[in-house]
């Protein structure tokens, strides 16, 4: 996942065969067309067709606004958690040493491989009704918020391990033996090196959290209001016949997603051009 | 002593997140023996969803793989207009929420839709097995893409500048020098691509219509099954499905490719 965070920008190489290179670029537009962006903007038109006060009208409505605040929130928390729980995982696989850490860390990726419905369904198994751990955090804001922890549970780990594989620990053994604790070297030196891998992990998550149904969807019991999210919400609206509000709301979130890519993408580019060249 | 309290925090929170959870969904599962467990995966509606759901991975990884390499080829061996552009929409379905990507199907392929007469000539696209693989198609777009392309990035020009001096054709060039030197990084991405199209719901969900035992892919019939009450069934559809998912990340290992560079 974070192989292509901070790649250096290359010249390109001789473009082997011209007449070749046109036509795959041709094809793999087309794919991408066909895929990805008819659908989008078939999507943001309908959410316009009926004019732009419609779509205000839909986008707003307070049942969708909770939902999107809801959303928002709870996908915020579960970035941190992440940030401060994927660090402390990332550090542990990488400067401990136990019996077992291989398995620890090919299972980092189980989240990414299992479905997510198996994933809401297993939550629910544990800490729903009737559970063997006697708690039951099922339709409540606390369940929306573990299966969100489940399912963006790799990215920061896995945003962090490899910068944290190559940071040099020589500076740390300096900073030690000029009497820092190891408080302080985190903060002043390991930190600052793992900051942009951080918070690359933390915008993947949190864009994950953000757009996340099937491990939400039996947790949270969908109760309008209370444990609703975006994307549940549009669910709901397509099946009761009002495509236009689903369509609204989507535009709202495909927004979100771009936004984020963007900010992250800006974000890249200044942090390569700062550190590396 | 603080190694101690980091390493038991971290192991804590992977057992409390992860662990525990998904290892009772297979005390669950066989809490009444294999025999039930055996019978639940092998009902013809079981059996037919997780036919369903191999035929979407089927079409989806190699048309993405194809895809991917092509793709990665062009972003990073040649420059173009837009390609700034291209690179992000490409990161787009990790960002976009599969719900949103299932409805920008159903209202272009749908009545009234850009693309709805297809229906009218005999095509069905949606609520039927073309419209599930393109939704499966764009979920599992990226992953392709994003581990050839530090890879094409890493390994530079040279070998293949050498094989065309030596007057080898671009196709010679790709199969002979570049497709051996990406070929871990490939296999890596086709587990994550086909991971990802197994476990797709959410806009398989909107796009399939959800008919029993037609456009029913295993993830829906999970559930299916716990809606109607058959919690046997889901937990043991769960346990098919997430075998399939620690056998991907023991694939993973297998090709890790970060290990080769």
């Amino acid at each position: 996942m974070a192989s292509n965070a901070a790649v250096l920008e290359r010249p390109a190489g001789v473009v082997s065969g011209r007449a070749g290179g046109a036509v795959a670029r041709g094809m793999v537009m087309g794919y991408l067309s066909v895929v990805v962006l008819l659908p989008l903007a078939a999507l943001t038109w309908s959410a316009r067709a009926e004019g732009l006060d419609s779509f205000w009208h839909q986008a707003t409505r307070p049942e969708a606004l909770a939902a999107l605040e809801l959303t928002l929130g709870v996908a915020a928390i579960c970035a941190l958690v992440n940030a401060v729980a994927g660090t402390t995982i990332a550090w542990v696989l990488v400067r401990d040493s136990f019996p077992g850490k291989g398995t620890v860390d090919a299972v980092i990726d189980l989240p990414f491989a299992l479905p997510t419905i198996v994933a809401g369904l297993t939550l629910l198994a544990l800490y729903g009704p009737g559970g063997p751990a006697g708690i039951d955090v099922a339709f409540t804001r606390l369940g929306l918020l573990v299966a969100l922890l489940f399912v963006t549970l790799p990215f920061v780990v896995r945003a962090v391990q490899p910068v944290l594989l190559e940071l040099d620990t020589e500076v740390e053994e300096a900073a030690a033996s000029l009497g820092a604790g190891s408080i302080a070297i985190f903060r002043r030196i390991v930190f600052p090196s793992l900051l942009p891998a951080i918070l690359s992990g933390v915008a993947l998550a949190f864009a994950r959290a953000v757009g996340e149904f099937g491990a939400v969807v039996l947790i949270s019991g969908n109760i309008p209001f209370k444990t609703e999210v975006s994307s549940v919400y549009i669910f709901g609206q397509l099946q009761s016949g009002n495509g236009t509000g689903a369509a609204a709301v989507s535009v709202v979130l495909l927004a979100i997603s771009l936004g984020v890519l963007l900010l992250f993408g800006v974000f890249r580019r200044w942090w390569t051009k700062h550190e590396y060249v | 002593m603080s190694r101690y309290l980091l390493r038991l925090g971290a192991l804590g929170y992977l057992a409390l997140i992860l662990l525990v959870p998904v290892g009772f969904v297979f005390y669950r599962a066989f809490q009444h023996g294999l025999g039930p467990a055996w019978d639940a995966v092998t009902s013809h509606q079981a059996v037919h969803a997780l036919e369903l759901t191999l035929l979407m991975a089927a079409i989806a990884v190699p048309a993405n793989t194809i895809f991917g390499v092509v793709l990665a080829l062009a972003l990073v061996r040649t420059r173009f207009p837009g390609r700034g552009l291209v690179n992000a929409i490409v990161d787009l379905p990790l960002a976009l929420s599969p719900v949103v990507v299932g409805l920008a199907l159903f209202l272009l392929y749908g009545r009234g839709g850009w693309l709805g007469s297809f229906a009218d000539h005999g095509l069905k696209i949606l609520f039927a097995v073309p419209g599930m693989v393109l939704a499966t198609m764009f979920v599992s777009l990226p992953f392709v893409v994003r581990e050839v392309v530090p890879v094409l990035r890493e390994i530079g020009t040279e070998q293949e500048q050498a094989a065309e001096t030596l007057g080898a054709s671009p196709f010679q060039t790709f199969w002979k020098i570049t497709l051996p030197a990406i070929r871990w990084a490939v296999a890596y991405g086709v587990v994550l691509t086909t991971a990802r199209a197994i476990g797709e719901f959410g806009a398989v969900s909107v796009v399939s219509g959800r008919i029993e035992g037609r456009t029913e892919t295993l993830p829906l019939y999970v559930q299916a099954q716990f809606e109607q009450f058959n919690v046997q069934g889901a937990y043991a559809a769960s346990v098919v499905l997430a075998l399939i998912a620690i056998a991907t990340v023991v694939g993973l290992r297998l090709v890790h490719p970060r290990e080769e560079a």
